[in-house]
Parts: structure tokens; sequence; C-alpha cells
């Protein structure tokens, strides 16, 4: 199982694959609304590549008012 | 009709096979422009059950196969209207629509949906009235009608009991959180589960197959299998018609339609 830093490595990394920029154009505290732009459906394509990469099921509404990636990250940690 | 191009909607006809694409930016919303062009495809349905065997219905867009009803056009439709009225509009929008669905249910096709991405309320319930759903791995389900204080209201409840488990129905409606096309398979929802990108192409490998069976035992084999639940759907309209009434769903048509949430698709 990975720990808390890989998850994030591994949710930063995907993020910037799904988006098309730099994984270094990331910090892990970015609002991933503001900094990549995202709308909601652009959220629940990126939750379902979570899901698949992590291989654990995230209720949205767990996610509600999560906005940065370093909670993203502990939330699915939380379900490893 | 050969082939129809519609503003939101088109079918052609390829190895046996109708098929009915969804085009309609951003996500398909079905709106009344939708629910016209679905009607005309539903008045030709009879024949193209003498022509072909199948019939696949898919969405050209990345966003996905359908997002559910056009909740702006249900909202702004709304406003300025006396209350009655506008109650009176949307049971005759849910009375054709349910028309269309209904029809596609009874078809003697078979019939599959290829999904991909958003496949949310009416859209669900759209692919709920095919045989089979096939689904790019990157699709989503979620009824959120609850959310704006309504239950779906194009069949989808009574098409979820017939084919699912009563928990997993629960599940989907009372929390409004939205599968992926891997727990939709696991729960029953999906029948294939396929990369990004090649749901129709499987449909279509799909529809040559259920071809190759003798139709008068396939007609056979659907009625027993998937009886249409018409007095559950006559019921859903009038609770969802009762609900539409209530305050609590123009404030949630409001905030959806007239917000700055850039997230109106999250809970």
């Amino acid at each position: 199982m990975p720990d808390s830093e890989q998850t994030l490595e591994e949710v930063l990394g995907l993020a910037a694959a799904q988006f098309k920029i730099p994984r270094e154009k990331l910090t892990p505290d970015d609002d991933f609304f503001k900094t990549l732009g995202m709308d909601s459906l652009q959220a629940l394509d990126l939750l379902t590549r979570l899901e698949h990469h992590f291989n654990v099921e995230l209720p949205d509404y767990e996610l509600q008012g999560v906005s940065d990636f370093r909670t993203l990250a502990s939330r699915i940690q939380a379900r490893l | 009709m050969n082939q129809f191009k519609g503003q939101v909607l088109s079918w052609e006809f390829k190895d046996g096979a109708v098929e009915l694409a969804l085009h309609r930016e951003p996500c398909n919303e079905i709106g009344s422009r939708t629910l016209e062009e679905l009607e005309s495809f539903a008045s030709n349905l009879k024949s193209f059950e003498h022509q072909f065997h199948a019939l696949i219905l898919y969405s050209t867009l990345k966003s996905g196969f359908c997002a559910g009803a056009d909740l702006r056009e249900l909202y702004h439709g709304a406003q300025g209207m006396e209350k009655h009225s506008a109650a009176r509009g949307v049971r005759e929008f849910l009375q054709r629509i349910h028309r269309v669905m209904n029809a596609i249910d009874a078809s003697s096709l078979a019939t599959i949906a290829a999904v991909n991405g958003v496949t949310f309320g009416g859209g669900l319930e759209l692919a709920l009235v095919c045989d089979l759903i096939i689904a790019d791995k990157m699709a989503r389900f979620c009824f959120p009608e609850l959310r704006l204080g309504l239950i779906p209201g194009f069949g989808g409840i009574p098409r979820l009991k017939r084919d699912l488990g009563n928990a997993v129905v629960r599940d989907l409606l009372l929390t409004g959180r939205s599968f992926n096309a891997t727990k939709a398979q696991q729960v029953g929802l999906v029948s294939q589960v396929v990369a990004e990108g090649e749901s129709l192409k499987v449909a279509r490998g799909t529809a040559a197959q259920l071809g190759k069976f003798d139709r008068p035992t396939v007609m056979a084999a659907k009625k027993f299998i998937k009886p249409i639940p018409y007095e559950e759907l006559r019921l859903e309209i009038d609770i969802f018609c009762e609900l539409f009434s209530q305050p609590a769903v123009e404030a949630g048509l409001k905030k959806f339609v007239e917000g700055k949430d850039s997230q109106p698709y999250l809970p």
C-alpha cells in the first residue's frame, strides 16, 4: 500500500497528465479548480481516473468542499 | 426515413443495426428539441423493426452520454408562468418522454446503450430502457434529482427497480452519489465495461451477435425477462408533478441555473 506521500505524488501526476501540464507546475496545496480551471464534468473525470488508478470507491459527496490535492489524497489514503 | 440528421441527434443504419447518435453540446441535455427529435425517431421505430435487428444509442460527445434533463430550459420555461400552468407543462413533457422511452423499451429490436462519461439523471433513464448497457471505463452513473427536491421523472425508479436490488437503488437515489463503470457492472447495471473510447465499437460487435438469433425467439425472451412496469411509470409522473410544485424545487433549479458555482454536477 502506498504511503500518504506516494499517494499525493500519484494524485498530482494523474492531474498533470489529465490536464496536460508539467507535473512541477502543481503543488499539493493548489486549489485544483482554480489552478487547472477545472469544471464539474472534468472533476468527475478526474474522480473516475483516481478511482481506477487506486482501485477505490470515492463517494463524491465525501469530496464535497475538497479543492486541494493534499486533502484529496488524504481522502483516497483513508480508503486504501 | 432512411437516415436523419437533426439538430441534437441523428440516426443511420450500419450492418443491420440502427445507430442513434446524440450530439447536443454540452452533454446532450434533454429539452424540448431533443424530445421532438426523439419522438420523430420513435415514430419510425416500428418500420425499423421490420428491417433491422438492433438499435444502438450512443453519444458523439466526449463529455458523456447524457447529463439528463435540460434544467435551464425547465427553469426558464417555468418562469413567469402560473404554477398550475408550469405543472401542466411539466406533466405533458413527462408523458411525451415516457411514450418515447416506453416505445424503445418495448421494441422488438435488441437495444444497446453504448455509454461514456456523464450518464446522469435522464441520461441514465434513457440507457435503462435498453436491453444492455455497454460502458466506457470512464462512464459515470448518477441520479442527482433528490438534490433538486425531485425524483427521477423519465422512468428511472421503476426501471432501476426492475433491474437492480433495492439496496443499490436506495444507495443511488438517496445519496445522489455517482458510480463509476466498474461499480455499475458489479451491481448489475452494466453488462460490459470496455476501454476508453471503445464502447460503440463493442456495442456494434454485440449487436452483430444478437442478430444471429431467431427474432421471434428473441422477442419472446424479451417479453419474459424485461417487463415494462407501466403502473409504476404512471405513478412516477404523478409523484414528480406533485413534488415539482414545492418551493424547494424552484430554489434548487434557481441555484443550479443561476448560481456561479462551477461545479453543478457535484453534490
